[in-house]
């Protein structure tokens, strides 16, 4: 009996689903880094699929996207660095 | 020996470049070299957008901002070799990223009147 309680409460099975899957005016492009941005954390690395729910074709596309915008300095390589 | 047959192939581009700070004033110039680069490799310029001035995400030549010029273009498929080397010569260019778009282009001229034909 313990066991099947401890389990229950352990584990909270919640369905992450991928943001551009669900809405398919969403497109994911380096020229737009707003959508970009939600994708990092703070130190501006690109988070794990994991974290994010996003799907495997849609990550492959993000993860381009987002090194591009790094190039034109539309997003940051490390955000550590503040410019005020 | 077997010659490869040469074939002029269209694509199409687009790039996104950053103009120097302290030198928006020239970028009259930068835009009609871009231009003439472009025509040279018998393609146009699409869709040019100015974004203007935009803080940068991290200092570039220790500046904070710059200015953004978008534009989208097609020409033959050895275009973007001389645009490359174009940007990275120029001192007033200071970041700059080219993507293909397609890679087999045609001029809109003629789908447009095909098109104009299907509706009437």
């Amino acid at each position: 009996m313990d066991n099947q309680v401890l389990l229950q409460k352990r584990f909270f099975p919640r369905k992450k689903v991928c943001k551009f899957c669900a809405d398919p005016n969403l497109v994911i492009d380096y020229k737009k880094p707003e959508i970009l941005k939600s994708f990092l954390n703070e130190k501006g690395m690109i988070l794990h699929r994991r974290q994010t729910g996003t799907c495997a074709y849609h990550q492959r596309r993000l993860t381009e996207a987002i090194k591009r915008a790094r190039i034109v300095a539309l997003l940051p390589f490390v955000a550590d660095v503040e410019i005020d | 020996m077997y010659e490869i047959p040469k074939v002029n192939r269209f694509r199409r581009w687009e790039t996104l470049f950053i103009i120097h700070p302290d030198r928006v004033d020239e970028k009259d110039s930068v835009l009609e070299k871009l231009k003439q680069i472009i025509q040279s490799r018998q393609g146009d310029i699409l869709k040019l957008d100015e974004w203007g001035m935009r803080k940068l995400a991290y200092p570039i030549q220790k500046r904070k901002n710059g200015y953004y010029v978008y534009a989208e273009f097609f020409g033959l498929s050895d275009l973007p070799k001389e645009l490359e080397s174009f940007f990275r010569i120029d001192e007033r260019v200071i970041r700059y990223i080219i993507v293909k778009l397609d890679d087999h282009y045609q001029k809109i001229e003629e789908t447009s009147e095909n098109k104009e034909v299907k509706h009437g």
